[in-house]
């Protein structure tokens, strides 16, 4: 309830100042994943268009958020037990994204305030989400979560990284590694004066595996036994050829 | 150049995998031993999700196996028998191990007992090993003949069997114990159980070295394609295109292991699997007393 009365608190500013809206165009409007895959740079780039001159009493900021299908995880935590590190504390994390990037045009605490990051869930820590009873012991696990995720690229805070060109025109490029979840990836585009949202874009670009790589990747889990059988079946005969070809070279 | 796999979902290098299957085929061929124990820490090193690496290792373990005992057969060193009655007590020592294994991921902590259990016998195996391997060494050294035919409570059991290849007339219940026992210690660690089963064979059985390596070569084909369709049909964690790339390596390095193997003295091939099999438990031993530079790790949710 608090968040909807805070909702429509927040869509009358952006009611008042609508009169600036974003396009926006996208390099790719969906990701394939092949066998040489290794990963893909996603160019996003946009307009802001006016029916009226632009206010000069605040700065403008765009912010770019994409985050990949959600897959809940269990953080465990190690302890040394009777001299040996064990896995002891652990915490579900039901909203983690796979993937996570923010994009913006200038340093974040300028083109974003604290309350409307809070109502948009832009930066990571606004979405990474624990249900239950454990929401409020997992501050430090969903901590750990995006600091492992960030090692591996899989979470990006690219500050400064929206090039914005006469208050116009903006673009971005963000890298998308090669070990991606398959699944919609939610792009979302904020478009800010003095930290306050005025308008936002919403759109999916979907990544998914083609060619063989689906082939196999549908087999494994629709026909389990036949994939089975397959793949001893490769391994027999590439270990006999193997040993046969050796003994032809020998002779 | 890089490969994406399917169900491991990431891009690796391609010449990186060929590399560590080749490592892994010749150490096959060379001790009989199924390299399992090698193949899926490196692969974990990789980046491949532990699930995978396991479920996969055990499909490429089937190929350079294949390929080592191909090698082995043509110089008369498997003893069916020995290896059938291995194999019967084996897939009934996996099929209660499977029940241990989900028992343990009840409690939780299945990766701590999965860590120890290699600790704990990779060192003994190997140290075992070493320790007779080397006496053997000093022993041939003096020109002291050695003897072969050592009698023991194995040699008292009834239901005596002739295992004509190995020079054995011994009772079935030690060999069918013996693959039980390693069939359940493969299905709980994820391997085939080479390096237990040959020094198994040839200190509890007193069979001869040279037998030993295509007899266990043999028993594994059979319980690392086992694993493989379990793996396969219940977590769908077999990855072919990682598989292929790993036996392709593998097979051509078994076959060049098989001939090192032959040209070594049985006590020198002991001594370096001794070696190797003491320096893999080393590493995992340091893994568990060492603080880890991330405490924090991610797996499925519950």
């Amino acid at each position: 309830m608090i968040r909807l009365v805070a909702f429509l608190f927040m869509l009358l500013p952006s009611l008042a100042l609508a009169q600036e809206k974003l396009v926006l165009g996208l390099s790719q409007d969906e990701v394939s994943i092949t066998a040489t895959f290794t990963g893909s740079e996603l160019l996003i780039f946009g307009a802001i268009s006016r029916e009226t001159p632009p206010p000069q009493n605040s700065d403008l900021g765009v912010i770019i958020a994409v985050a990949g299908p959600n897959v809940p995880v269990t953080i465990r935590r190690k302890e040394r037990v009777a001299g040996i590190w064990v896995n002891t504390e652990s915490a579900n994390i039901d909203i983690a994204p796979s993937f996570y990037a923010v994009a913006t045009s200038g340093p974040l605490s300028e083109v974003l305030r604290p309350l409307e990051d809070l109502h948009h869930a832009i930066t990571w820590d606004r979405v990474v989400r624990s249900a239950g009873q454990d929401a409020f012991s997992t501050t430090e696990f969903s901590e750990a979560f995006a600091r492992i995720k960030e090692s591996s690229d899989l979470f990006q805070m690219l500050e400064g990284a929206v090039a914005l060109e006469d208050d116009t025109l903006f673009h971005t490029a963000i890298t998308l590694p090669s070990n991606l979840t398959e699944g919609p990836y939610r792009t979302r585009i904020f478009l800010t004066r003095g930290g306050q949202v005025i308008d936002t874009l919403d759109t999916n670009i979907p990544v998914f595996k083609v060619g063989m790589e689906r082939w196999l990747y549908n087999l494994s889990r629709e026909q389990s036994a036949l994939y089975g059988l397959l793949a001893l079946l490769i391994a027999i005969i590439a270990g006999w050829t193997a040993s046969a070809a050796f003994n032809a070279m020998r002779r | 150049m890089q490969i994406y796999l399917p169900i491991a979902e990431i891009s690796v290098n391609i010449y990186l995998l060929l590399g560590i299957g080749g490592l892994v085929g010749v150490l096959s061929g060379m001790f009989g031993v199924g390299g399992g124990f090698l193949i899926t820490p490196l692969l974990f090193f990789v980046g491949i999700p532990p699930a995978v690496a396991v479920a996969t290792s055990a499909n490429q373990i089937v190929a350079s196996s294949v390929s080592a005992l191909m090698a082995h057969i043509k110089r008369k060193g498997v003893d069916w028998w020995m290896g059938t009655v291995l194999l019967i007590g084996g897939l009934i020592g996996s099929a209660i191990g499977v029940q241990v294994f989900n028992l343990l991921k009840e409690l939780g902590q299945v990766d701590l007992l999965v860590n120890l259990c290699y600790v704990v016998f990779l060192g003994v195996v190997g140290g075992l090993m070493m320790v007779e391997s080397l006496r053997a060494l000093r022993r041939s050294k003096n020109a002291q003949p050695a003897k072969r035919k050592r009698h023991n409570w194995v040699h008292n059991l009834p239901f005596k069997v002739k295992f004509r290849v190995s020079g054995l007339y011994i009772s079935v219940i030690p060999p069918l114990l013996v693959g039980m026992s390693v069939g359940v210690l493969a299905a709980i660690m994820g391997v085939g159980g080479g390096f237990i089963m040959v020094p198994a064979m040839i200190y509890v059985l007193g069979m001869p070295t040279k037998v030993v390596i295509g007899t266990s070569l043999f028993q594994i084909i059979f319980v690392a394609a086992f694993t493989t369709m379990m793996h396969a049909i219940t977590n769908q964690t077999v990855d072919i295109v990682l598989a292929l790339l790993l036996l392709i390596g593998g097979v051509i390095g078994a076959q060049f292991g098989t001939r090192i193997g032959m040209k070594l003295k049985a006590e020198q091939l002991r001594i370096l699997l001794a070696g190797l099999v003491l320096l893999v438990c080393l590493k995992l031993a340091f893994d568990l007393l060492i603080e880890p530079s991330e405490l924090f790790s991610i797996g499925d949710a519950l």
